[in-house]
């Protein structure tokens, strides 16, 4: 039963019409959730830009409060008081709803989000088949601005997104499918219940390939083709200022949080953990996740744009398959209480797997005949 | 149906973030593949050509720190050094061992901003150039400390230098060069063995042989092609017959062999200021005898050095009078810049970028 069930159960218990009982918690679950995931997105920042400075071995934003932690918000208001620019011959109508179709999805994403146990807004039974359905709104958003700006740099970005995405897609899925195989169930709340063992310990390959994946998804480094600063200056976002632009900014971070919290359900048990009340282990382990996320990208060139598509198609895809056919068979055979064994086969697997691909494969094409 | 394409034209530059300045090139993309470049130069041009042939000898020096800026020193010196090859003048030996150090400093500093960017280009997050910059602040504080100038030295001066070395400058020296090694260890860490900067590197750009000597190419990107040439040793002007170094070679001319050629050039550098360190006397005049307003003799004279990213002259006509009567600057980066075309047809835009960060362009020198 989550928190939300409960409220219901509540309100119904005071007699309130229907009607209210159905709508009012969820308005309340949807408001805290919004105005928790942009707290949390306006730390993120600050974060990223510490740690990032950290790795490169400078201070970064220390002026404006504490440890600069009132930083974004001074970029916030700054982005907000900025004049929006619209380009003469970009289509207005469009290049006006592309911020918002990118935007909103990502907050959509949250709905499935376990926080803790319970705190979820909504248990769909389907839950992780939403976040991929979801999640695939944002690129029609990305194209959308992209062919509205009118611009050719933003257009090379949109061609891309979409070239990105639709590779990417199919591997994180069929990792995902690794996962349900094991639960028996989509819903986020039995995911993270199963997960006695950890299922990046159970599951390591598959763990990789949807970290991998959704780096992409998210056009983070090394993926972040989209936005590649030193080819295509911004991307999709080049001709996009004001309130439009910190759609897009915000949108960037609020996806690299749902990601954080998607692997972290999936792979990292959620919100379970020793001592602490499960919402700070949660958050712990998505702050966790997108430590990584910065460190690669403080670490990492960018991938070119074939080089990318066959990392997807003929590193990541073929992996993808094997672990869904071995963790198929694991399912079949190894009883339930002896799911060791198969962290050790299958980490087995995946050292073998990996470093016989490395040997095997080549990234990409070359020079073309002009 | 068959789907209906067509080629069209981007613009990249003069505004554009990789272009190491206001380069601007006109290409004509097929999807993402470049199917024909036309590079436009000439946003930068200030005259300086021009510009000199109004000022004395003295006062041109000035000028010669804004062609290539991140290598300042090497242009006073490959300057000096044609304006000294037209008077006759004889330089102290303690100014041609700073002289030499200050060259294999500045190469240094050029090469570790030439190796940073060109990792900003194939799309780290400033990562490299940050911890390249560490280095650089390093030599930039030795500059600083002898002239007083941290980008724009005007150190160097006809006959020899301006001032001598203070008392802290040789400890300062000797410390930097003793960590330098351990520093070059730490960017090789970071950047040699990545795999996405190999797959990015490795084959992409390849300038082959035959057509770097044809253009004239020089410097890192034709040692990086294979040819051993480097004018410290082939012709070795100033002081370079006296130093005991290696001339690193690359193998197919790609942009991994351009790059891998500067980080050891970094290292022979260190060896020639370790040996200049030791050879050096300790006391001696700086400068020959020059009077401010010298004129020197009716004629012309072609001067040039190894500068970082090439071979740097200036070729200089004279008149007898205080200012010379043409002064013609040979940019290394232009010449190089004029195999682009051929480098970078059928690569990739992303490509694009590498390659001509490879070249290690700067616009200042190219545009004069």
């Amino acid at each position: 039963m989550t928190l939300l069930d409960q409220f219901q159960l509540i309100l119904k218990s005071q007699n309130w019409p229907d009607w209210a009982v159905y709508l009012v918690p969820a308005l309340v679950g949807i408001i805290i959730i919004i105005s928790v995931v942009l707290t949390v997105v306006i730390v993120y920042i600050w974060w990223e830009r510490r740690l990032i400075s950290r790795f490169q071995i400078r201070l970064g934003p220390n002026r404006c409060g504490p440890e600069g932690i009132f930083q974004p918000i001074a970029t916030a208001v700054k982005i907000l008081l900025k004049e929006d620019i619209v380009p003469e011959k970009a289509d207005k109508l469009i290049h006006f709803i592309a911020p918002i179709t990118v935007f909103v999805p990502i907050l959509l994403i949250f709905a499935v989000v376990p926080f803790g146990e319970g705190a979820i807004l909504a248990d769909l039974n389907v839950g992780i088949v939403y976040v991929i359905a979801i999640s695939s709104i944002s690129v029609i958003g990305i194209f959308m601005a992209a062919w509205a700006s009118g611009n050719k740099y933003s257009f090379i970005s949109g061609m891309r997104s979409i070239a990105q995405m639709v590779s990417y897609e199919i591997p994180v899925v069929l990792s995902i499918v690794g996962i349900a195989l094991v639960v028996g169930s989509f819903s986020m709340l039995k995911i993270v219940e199963a997960q006695n063992i950890p299922f990046i310990l159970l599951q390591p390959l598959g763990f990789l390939i949807f970290f991998l994946g959704s780096l992409a998804e998210m056009n983070r480094s090394p993926f972040d083709l989209l936005e590649a600063d030193s080819e295509i200056v911004a991307g999709y976002h080049i001709e996009y200022s004001g309130m439009k632009f910190a759609m897009f900014y915000l949108g960037e971070y609020g996806v690299a949080l749902a990601y954080a919290g998607i692997i972290t359900t999936l792979f990292l048990s959620g919100w379970q953990g020793p001592l602490l009340p499960p919402v700070i282990w949660f958050l712990i382990k998505v702050m966790m996740v997108f430590s990584v996320i910065v460190w690669i990208r403080s670490t990492l060139p960018r991938f070119r744009v074939d080089q990318l598509t066959a990392f997807a198609w003929k590193f990541m895809l073929p992996l993808a398959v094997i672990n869904l056919v071995l963790i198929a068979i694991e399912v079949l055979v190894i009883p339930a209480n002896l799911q060791w064994t198969m962290v050790l086969i299958n980490f087995g697997f995946a050292a073998v797997l990996i470093l016989l691909w490395s040997k095997l494969f080549t990234l990409g094409g070359g020079r073309v005949e002009v | 149906m068959p789907i209906k394409t067509e080629s069209f034209y981007l613009n990249v530059g003069p505004q554009h973030p990789s272009t190491h300045g206001v380069f601007r090139l006109r290409l004509s993309l097929d999807g993402e593949v470049v199917t024909d470049v036309e590079p436009i130069v000439g946003y930068l041009h200030r005259g300086i050509e021009k510009l000199a042939e109004t000022r004395t000898y003295t006062q041109i020096i000035p000028l010669t720190d804004r062609l290539d800026y991140l290598a300042s020193m090497t242009d006073n010196v490959a300057y000096c050094v044609a304006v000294e090859k037209l008077a006759g003048i004889k330089v102290p030996e303690r100014a041609e061992y700073i002289r030499i150090i200050f060259s294999e400093l500045m190469r240094i500093s050029s090469h570790m901003m030439a190796v940073g960017f060109y990792l900003n280009d194939c799309g780290a997050f400033f990562t490299p150039v940050l911890y390249m910059w560490r280095e650089r602040e390093k030599i930039i504080d030795l500059f600083d400390m002898v002239c007083g100038q941290r980008l724009l030295y005007n150190y160097m001066r006809v006959g020899g230098v301006s001032q001598d070395l203070p008392d802290e400058f040789m400890p300062a020296l000797k410390k930097f060069v003793d960590e330098m090694p351990r520093y070059i260890g730490e960017y090789n860490q970071l950047i040699k063995q990545n795999e996405i900067f190999l797959a990015r590197s490795k084959g992409v750009g390849i300038l082959p042989r035959e057509t770097a000597i044809n253009i004239g190419a020089s410097g890192p990107v034709l040692r990086a092609s294979g040819v051993k040439w480097d004018l410290r040793k082939m012709d070795p002007y100033s002081l370079y017959d006296r130093f005991d170094f290696d001339i690193c070679t690359g193998e197919v001319g790609d942009c991994y062999d351009r790059y891998w050629v500067r980080m050891q050039e970094m290292t022979q550098s260190l060896r020639i200021i370790e040996q200049a360190m030791k050879q050096m006397p300790d006391k001696g005049p700086v400068c020959a005898d020059v009077p401010q307003f010298f004129r020197p003799p009716a004629g012309e004279a072609y001067g040039y050095i190894e500068a970082p990213k090439g071979n740097l002259g200036f070729y200089i006509v004279s008149d007898g009078s205080i200012a010379p009567y043409r002064l013609h600057i040979f940019p290394p980066t232009l010449i190089n810049i004029t195999a682009l075309r051929d480098m970078v047809i059928g690569w990739k835009v992303a490509d694009l970028i590498i390659i001509f960060g490879s070249m290690d362009v700067v616009l200042g020198e190219i545009d004069r």
